[in-house]
């Protein structure tokens, strides 16, 4: 890796420089996305001066990339790293294959910012050697490798040697990605890897608490990290309609129909199997804690959950919390009648919905008052 | 004749003594199914659910299990640390069926998990799956199994919830239902859209198939490839998440669209020139397939 530190301002910046050897240094924005370089989140510096006008444009910048949504990522650190003479930019990545089941470490030619366009348009260029899990990742397939993208012989050690430990890394770290991209040949014949993304499997985290320590929740929505310390499942969008279902797939097509009735919807919130009071409370602070919301459409399809004692828990929640946004309410499963019938009795600003379709086109409707 | 589950079906129920196993082995009973066994180690000798009835035995492992009782089939309630053992040891035991219904085994697991089953002959269903039903024969799974009818259609998806949607919409129109198979929402699972597919296309019960899909990976695509070439039998689809953000875990930790690869829009399209006719909406699979089935005499 190149030498480099982490800075917070622009004063820092040029003192970094200095201390480098006041040559170039790339300022580079760090922000949990990729595509930084295409997004204008990554400079090159030709001396101190420069370093420090660059890295306080691109500090407190909000760096939208084609990773981070339209909404983009504040920028509140900077890497200033080590200017170097590149040769060659290549590409490496690890990843596990869905269709075989297996991780495949895949290596290219074409590093630099572009990946997904090679993907795309030039897949050949991309090498892939698959990963046999009870064998694990052999020299040869790293020689294979090293070879496929043209590295000198004189290379080739440092280069096994290195694509062996990011697979171990990989591996123990129970990454879901890891991408060293540019991987860079330098002009006096080095190897370094010039930038790393690595993406951890959620599920695997209770088994890596110096990662989860690692979580930056600065980096992430407040109110999903909020909903994270309830055990709900929440991601915010940009539209006016909140929604909240049980099981994920039910809340995608949630989300789905009501674009399809002609609304945008705030947020996915999946509560789960635990559809009980306090979790529906948790999860109406939640969606109500959005400014965009006019209208929520609760979607429950209650198998072993029985409607009564959700209908039980929306209208406490409610009656606690003292909104006044209309709420749809769309139940199905066993003790629905029953299920309805609280809630109309509630006194409270409920529809109660026939079925699916019913329940988005009224919400969409509410919505637009 | 359904597939995978029926009246011959011998449950043994690992993690029986569990609060979710318990559970739902109590509900897999009142609907009929034969539950053999429990498998909790440790706990092997003892009874569970035995407070209204005989109860069910307890073994302290899966092979000595399916010894004494002869199970064909286990359902697995283990958590997430200990669930891709459990279900290496039953395979290891010589189950030709496993149901894993755990949510949030670690992808790496999954992947030694199908390695290891690559060598022997045991089916994995799951994980992070509601389960299989046949409706009127056996429940392997947590679905409720009042919802459901006997019938000739059968029901593949990779979600939970999203199924009873489509069950109850089905029930609804008096279509009945052969087999509903959850294949689950993880990115490594044991049994694909094309492996259920194959088996239905094979079943002379099943008429009709509905397929529920939604982003992440590419099992709908590959499915399009096999219905084309060998389904005659009619196919109607929903693939949820047109609305779902790129680049973001949707619940499920199968469910997300990477590197602009796994959306839904892309699915849809493969299916569709496969001859596969997509819901628009998800309150219309119901009537999506009734048309299809009605068109095709």
């Amino acid at each position: 890796m190149p030498r480099g530190e982490m800075i917070v301002n622009r004063e820092e910046a040029r003192a970094l420089a200095v201390k480098m050897g006041g040559g170039i240094v790339v300022v580079k924005a760090q922000i949990h996305a990729g595509g930084r370089g295409k997004g204008g989140g990554v400079k090159l510096a030709h001396n101190p001066d420069e370093a420090e006008k660059l890295a306080g444009g691109i500090l407190g910048m909000t760096l939208v990339t084609h990773q981070t949504g339209p909404e983009g990522r504040l920028v509140k650190r900077v890497l200033i790293e080590e200017g170097l003479e590149v040769a060659r930019e290549l590409y490496l990545g690890l990843v596990i294959d869905r269709g075989t089941g297996q991780p495949v470490f895949m290596a290219s030619t074409e590093g630099g910012m572009e990946i997904e366009v090679v993907a795309a348009e030039r897949p050949e260029k991309i090498l892939k050697e698959f990963i046999d899990p009870a064998i694990g990742f052999q020299a040869f397939q790293a020689r294979k490798l090293a070879f496929g993208l043209g590295l000198d012989s004189a290379r080739l050690g440092d280069a096994v040697k290195f694509f062996s430990n990011l697979y171990r890394a990989f591996e123990a770290t129970d990454a879901s990605l890891v991408e060293i991209n540019p991987f860079v040949v330098t002009k006096d014949g080095r190897l370094l890897a010039l930038d790393a993304k690595m993406t951890f499997d959620d599920n695997a985290l209770f088994r890596h608490p110096d990662i989860r320590e690692l979580r930056d929740l600065g980096e992430e929505d407040p109110l999903e990290v909020k909903a994270t310390n309830f055990g709900l499942n929440y991601i915010r969008l940009d539209g006016s309609v909140g929604c909240m279902v049980n099981g994920a797939g039910l809340a995608m097509a949630t989300m789905d129909i009501i674009q399809y009735a002609g609304g945008r919807p705030a947020n996915f919130l999946d509560v789960g199997g635990g559809a009980n009071e306090e979790q529906v409370k948790h999860g109406f602070e939640i969606i109500l804690s959005d400014p965009n919301v006019r209208a929520v459409f609760i979607n429950i399809f209650g198998g072993i959950m029985r409607c009564d004692i959700v209908a039980n828990g929306v209208v406490a929640a409610a009656r606690s919390l003292g909104f006044k946004t209309p709420v749809v309410v769309r139940l199905e499963g066993t003790n629905v009648e029953l299920g309805q019938k609280i809630l109309r009795e509630s006194g409270l600003n409920f529809t109660v919905a026939a079925n699916m379709k019913d329940g988005a086109e009224k919400v969409v409707e509410l919505a637009k008052n | 004749m359904s597939i995978l589950v029926d009246e011959n079906t011998r449950l043994l129920v690992q993690g029986i003594t569990g609060r979710e196993g318990g559970f739902h082995a109590s509900q897999a009973i009142a609907y009929g199914t034969k539950v053999v066994a429990g498998v909790t180690p440790g706990k092997g000798g003892t009874k569970a659910l035995a407070d209204n009835g005989p109860g069910v035995p307890v073994f302290n492992t899966v092979r000595e299990a399916v010894e004494k009782t002869g199970a064909n089939v286990s359902m697995i309630f283990v958590p997430p640390p200990f669930a891709a053992d459990a279900i290496m040891e039953a395979a290891d035991a010589g189950l030709p069926l496993i149901v894993a219904i755990t949510e949030g085994i670690p992808t790496l697991d999954m992947v030694r998990v199908r390695q290891f089953l690559s060598r022997n002959k045991s089916r994995l269903i799951g994980p992070n799956c509601p389960g299989i039903i046949s409706p009127g024969k056996c429940k392997v799974g947590i679905m409720p199994g009042s919802i459901h009818r006997p019938g000739h259609v059968g029901v593949i998806s990779r979600s939970g919830t999203l199924t009873y949607e489509a069950v109850g919409q089905l029930t609804a129109l008096g279509i009945g239902q052969s087999t509903c198979i959850g294949i689950g929402g993880d990115p490594i699972i044991g049994t694909s859209f094309t492996d259920a597919l194959r088996l239905m296309n094979d079943d002379p019960e099943t008429r009709g198939i509905i397929m529920i899909g939604e982003i992440g990976g590419s099992a709908e695509e590959e499915a399009a490839g096999f219905i084309k070439a060998k389904v005659k039998k009619p196919v109607v689809g929903f693939i949820a998440g047109r609305t779902a953000p790129p680049g973001r875990r949707m619940g499920h930790a199968g469910a997300i669209i990477s590197g602009g690869k796994g959306t839904a829009d892309d699915k849809i399209r493969a299916l569709e020139a496969a001859g596969v006719i997509l819901a628009a909406s998800p309150a219309l699979m119901g009537e999506t397939l009734k048309e299809r089935l009605k068109d095709k005499g």
